[in-house]
């Protein structure tokens, strides 16, 4: 971020439109096409203006759309409205209780001011290889509620990502929920994170889940965050431990196994081997955890 | 566009383009200055305001997104000439030195105290870590918010 390079307090002008129905934001993405903008939060997209990174013709503001706001329990599990505010999901009783991973992920966002803001589904598109709630429902196995001009599609979080700022979104498509399976309630989970700052864009983290039989492995999950272009699943690491009692010996195994998995850059906010290290550490950590009854 | 805003207790009517952010209105179009223009990304928390009742960052909201809500800024919290007690707090600390951040500071600290009045000092950093001050070390904050606290628990 060029700080106050090309920051300004006065953003450009454009078309502005106010939807108040998925199927209406839908029809004003395909017709507006590339030139478009989905405005939720905005503590990306507004900053991205300001510096003019982004300069949308047309901005399509979401906020107006009751239906994709609420945290509900459905038969599936648990739905979150992509509009949901981030500070929302910190007050739901079930995402505290249940979805520890969840709770953790999201307290670490931004601050309070920014959590007031920005939505569920803006962490999600924006897409960063760090979206703190994008690793959470990775390790959770949720899956993204798609609406387009085709009618709707769900497609699982370890599909969802397919490069920096990239997703599976479709021209004319919008995020309209998540929802997190009830299998995963009340499973183990582990969540780490190294940022320079407390308000900091998280330098490596970790969301892990794990469904224990006392001390043996029944299901894993490790949802990494900046290590990779996109969030990712070390999944060869949990089938390693698939089916194994968490012995000293094989919580090792699983660091060494992990630190060679990750895919990290050797620059950016810091390097990989230093990633690496840390890799091996929150696995010790994570483990040592599912370990204990 | 027509919007309109409670403006401290206040219903006003604005006319904004949609570009214009919530900031520059309060600050242009309203006049009230307290709320200032800092890093402009929302990393500094120096435009914090309340919008209805919850602590957010004015340059990073557009102005028609207010319509219809409350926002509350550093000019309404005094009563005439009496401070409220967090400014008062905030002088009596000495937790004041250049000043530009002290209004979004106040508006946070009159978010959390209204939430949880009684917070201990780590709850008072981790609530006030989106509002950066570059003068006072943090110590003196501390210790106004604390001040405050018990001030307005009578």
């Amino acid at each position: 971020m060029d700080i106050n390079k090309h920051n300004t307090h006065i953003l450009h002008r454009f078309e502005y439109y106010t939807p108040v129905t998925v199927t209406e934001a839908v029809k004003l993405l395909e017709e507006l096409g590339s030139e478009a903008t989905i405005l939720a939060g905005g503590t990306d997209l507004i900053v991205k203006m300001k510096d003019g990174s982004e300069r949308p013709r047309h901005v399509i503001n979401i906020k107006q759309i009751p239906s994709l706001r609420g945290v509900n329990e459905t038969p599936e599990g648990l739905w979150i409205g992509s509009l949901t505010k981030i500070s929302e999901l910190e007050k739901s009783k079930v995402i505290k209780e249940k979805l520890s991973v969840l709770y953790e992920a999201v307290r670490v966002i931004g601050s309070v001011q920014v959590r007031n803001l920005a939505t569920v589904g803006g962490n999600i598109c924006n897409a960063s290889p760090a979206a703190d709630s994008a690793i959470a429902f990775l390790a959770l196995d949720a899956v993204a509620e798609i609406t387009g001009p085709n009618g709707e599609r769900k497609v699982l979080f370890g599909e969802f990502f397919t490069g920096p700022g990239r997703t599976v979104l479709k021209e004319g498509e919008l995020l309209t929920g998540v929802t997190v399976p009830r299998e995963v309630y009340n499973w183990k989970g582990h969540w780490a994170r190294v940022a320079r700052a407390s308000m900091d864009i998280a330098t490596i983290s970790l969301a892990a889940t794990a469904k224990m039989d006392s001390d043996v492995v029944n299901e894993i999950r490790l949802a990494w965050g900046t290590v990779a272009p996109t969030p990712m699943r070390t999944k060869d690491v949990e089938d390693y431990l698939c089916g194994k009692k968490l012995e000293q010996n094989i919580i090792e195994e699983a660091a060494i196994l992990a630190a060679s998995s990750i895919k990290p850059r050797d620059s950016g906010r810091s390097s990989g081997p230093y990633k690496r290290k840390v890799a091996k550490g929150f696995i010790r950590e994570a483990l040592t955890k599912f370990a204990e009854a | 566009m027509k919007i309109t805003i409670n403006v401290n207790g206040q219903h006003r009517r604005f006319d904004v383009e949609p570009h214009i952010l919530l900031l520059n209105l309060i600050r242009d179009e309203m006049n009230l200055t307290g709320t200032k223009y800092g890093c402009g990304i929302g990393e500094c928390g120096a435009c914090t305001v309340l919008l209805d009742g919850e602590a957010v960052l004015a340059c990073m909201m557009l102005a028609v997104d207010a319509d219809g809500h409350r926002v509350d800024t550093v000019e309404g919290l005094s009563d005439g000439n009496k401070l409220h007690p967090i400014q008062q707090a905030y002088l009596d600390e000495g937790a004041v030195q250049c000043g530009f951040c002290t209004p979004g500071f106040i508006m946070s600290t009159k978010a959390l105290l209204d939430k949880s009045p009684n917070p201990n000092e780590a709850e008072i950093r981790e609530y006030l870590n989106g509002n950066i001050c570059r003068c006072t070390g943090y110590v003196n904050i501390i210790k106004a918010v604390q001040s405050a606290a018990a001030k307005m628990k009578g």
